[in-house]
């Protein structure tokens, strides 16, 4: 059996003129958090929409759980769950009767359901509300529900869209915890879509950044930051006079520099000791109190990413 | 299946029972229509309520009614709600999700409709009865529990069809209401009719067995019934519920 929960070949999906979905071939390592990084209208939602087998797609294979999309997607829907970009929650009913619903959908015998109810419930900090109509519950409370609705049954892969998305930052990142711990617990691969990058770098062992369709990049954000980033120093300190920045601009090593918030900033051309630099600073006068190494954060990778596909 | 479809039950019972967004929720409106059409009513007609054949067409349209009033939230309210993608996300197949659907306001308007003709039986005898049990005509009470429930499951076939289709709950109803507006129709039409057509009709109504009538309609109504739930799972294709 294969090692990957998620296998795309040119996965293709058109609406009329639009190409949603652009030649998609990934392969996603069971048991590990994927995350799927891209902006409003990228084809995040309609890929999944094509794993799960809710579309079909216009061209390519993929297999989802060795499962193929276009003839096995009853067998894909029993044995993944899901967190649309809408919670689909009942909300006339309580917490406790969504959960029943979906558990006695997938057939979880009586018991089971119970207890699973008071586990999930439990660690997600609802099971004291279980039994109120989720109608007057806030966002982030409906959003862990739906989070433990999409882990009820054990399923093998999750897929969830945009869970932290409308959620004040508490909210968000009491979720991402949640999630981020329960993903661990059930040893479940996740497939997450997401424009959130703080997200993806916490939560996710790689990450595939798409736009207008098509994939333009995917691995670790370690690899990500690599792969893209200039090294950068962050030199602290005072006395960083203008005759001292432009001798520094003029150093071949040094591509770009910036004062910000009393810091100095320097993108090098290349990975270099940052000592010759350091020395010309304090022999013009500078007082230099930290000099700090600093790789760019996903936010700047997903940045560079979406210029260069300009 | 069945377990499946006993499971959508469950919930839209409870939906429709539960409403717990609204004050006492859907109990409130189950105690009225339950007063009106096995109490008030009857107690208004007196023992014609039971003895003429006026239950046969009462027992008809009162389901008929009551499934359209929760029908047309099938799937358009599914999808008002946002809840139609998570539910066609999940491991029901299209067969399921569709019978659920229609079984679901089947039993509602039949079970409610059956259990108001016999309260009715109930406040008759109780107000009327002077120690003699009122009951039905033998044909009337085999006929009742049938053709209620062939109603009942033309409205819901004909309200899943309308409802699949609809973008919002008020959009279903609309369409729906246009089936109460055929309904009408005889009643609007008889009185325009030449006076011949009208003496030929009304001499075959006086000398016309009642009983094949009966059947005959009872065989239409199966028919139509299939032919709707036909279009129906024809018309259920989660690619187009998914973008609709």
């Amino acid at each position: 059996m294969s090692n990957y929960a998620i296998e795309t070949q040119g996965l293709q999906r058109d609406f009329k003129t639009l190409r949603a979905v652009d030649n998609l071939s990934l392969s996603i390592q069971a048991g590990s958090i994927f995350g799927f990084l891209g902006p409003n209208g990228a084809g995040k939602t309609t890929t999944i929409r094509l794993l799960l087998g809710l579309l079909e797609p216009s061209a390519g294979e993929a297999q989802v759980l060795g499962y193929d999309i276009r003839t096995q997607a009853p067998e894909i829907r029993q044995a993944c769950g899901a967190l649309l970009e809408n919670h689909g929650l009942y909300e006339r009913l309580s917490a406790e009767e969504n959960l029943e619903y979906y558990g006695r959908i997938w057939h979880i015998a009586r018991r089971e359901r119970l207890q699973r109810q008071q586990n999930l419930l439990e660690s997600l900090g609802l099971w004291d509300r279980r039994k109120e109509a989720i109608v007057e519950w806030s966002r982030g409370m409906k959003q862990k529900l739906a989070v433990a609705r999409a882990l009820f049954h054990h399923p093998r892969l999750v897929f969830l869209d945009e869970p932290t998305a409308g959620l004040d930052p508490v909210a968000a990142a009491s979720l991402r915890d949640d999630l981020g711990q329960l993903a661990m617990q059930e040893g479940v691969t996740v497939f997450l879509t997401t424009h959130n990058l703080t997200e993806a770098e916490k939560l996710c062992h790689q990450v595939g950044v798409i736009r207008q369709g098509r994939l333009i990049a995917v691995g670790s954000p370690e690899e990500l930051r690599n792969r893209s980033s200039v090294p950068r120093v962050e030199v602290r300190g005072s006395g960083f006079s203008e005759k001292l920045i432009s001798e520094l601009n003029s150093r071949p090593e040094v591509k770009t520099i910036s004062l910000r918030n009393g810091s100095l900033w320097l993108e090098l051309n290349a990975e270099t000791s940052v000592t010759p630099l350091v020395s010309l600073l304090i022999a013009g006068g500078a007082q230099v109190e930290e000099v700090r190494r600093d790789k760019a954060s996903l936010e700047d990778v997903f940045l560079t990413l979406m210029e260069e596909e300009k | 299946m069945i377990r499946d479809i006993v499971t959508i039950l469950w919930k839209e019972l409870k939906e429709i029972l539960y409403q717990r967004g609204r004050l006492r929720g859907g109990w409130v409106g189950l105690l009225i229509i339950v007063g009106v059409f096995g109490v008030f009513m009857p107690l208004q007609s007196g023992p014609e309520w039971v003895e003429s054949p006026l239950p046969l067409i009462l027992w008809s349209w009162v389901p008929f009614v009551l499934v359209g009033g929760v029908i047309a939230d099938s799937f358009a309210g599914e999808r008002e709600r946002h809840t139609l993608e998570t539910l066609l996300a999940s491991r029901l197949s299209d067969q399921t999700i569709l019978f659920g659907k229609i079984i679901s306001a089947i039993v509602y308007g039949w079970s409610l409709a059956l259990a108001c003709a016999l309260l009715s039986l109930v406040t008759i005898n109780a107000a009327y009865g002077k120690g003699n049990i009122i009951w039905y005509p033998p044909l009337t009470a085999i006929a009742i529990p049938i053709f209620s429930f062939l109603i009942a499951a033309t409205a819901s076939g004909l309200g899943v069809l309308i409802s699949l289709r609809s973008a919002s709950v008020r959009q279903a109803q609309q369409t729906f209401s246009l089936a109460y507006f055929l309904l009408f129709v005889p009643v609007f039409v008889v009185p325009i009719l030449p006076e011949k057509i009208k003496a030929t009709f009304l001499t075959w109504l006086v000398n016309a067995n009642f009983t094949q009538i009966g059947i005959a309609v009872a065989l239409i109504l199966i028919l139509v019934n299939i032919g709707l739930i036909s279009v129906a799972m024809m018309r259920f294709k989660r690619n187009q519920l998914i973008l609709d």
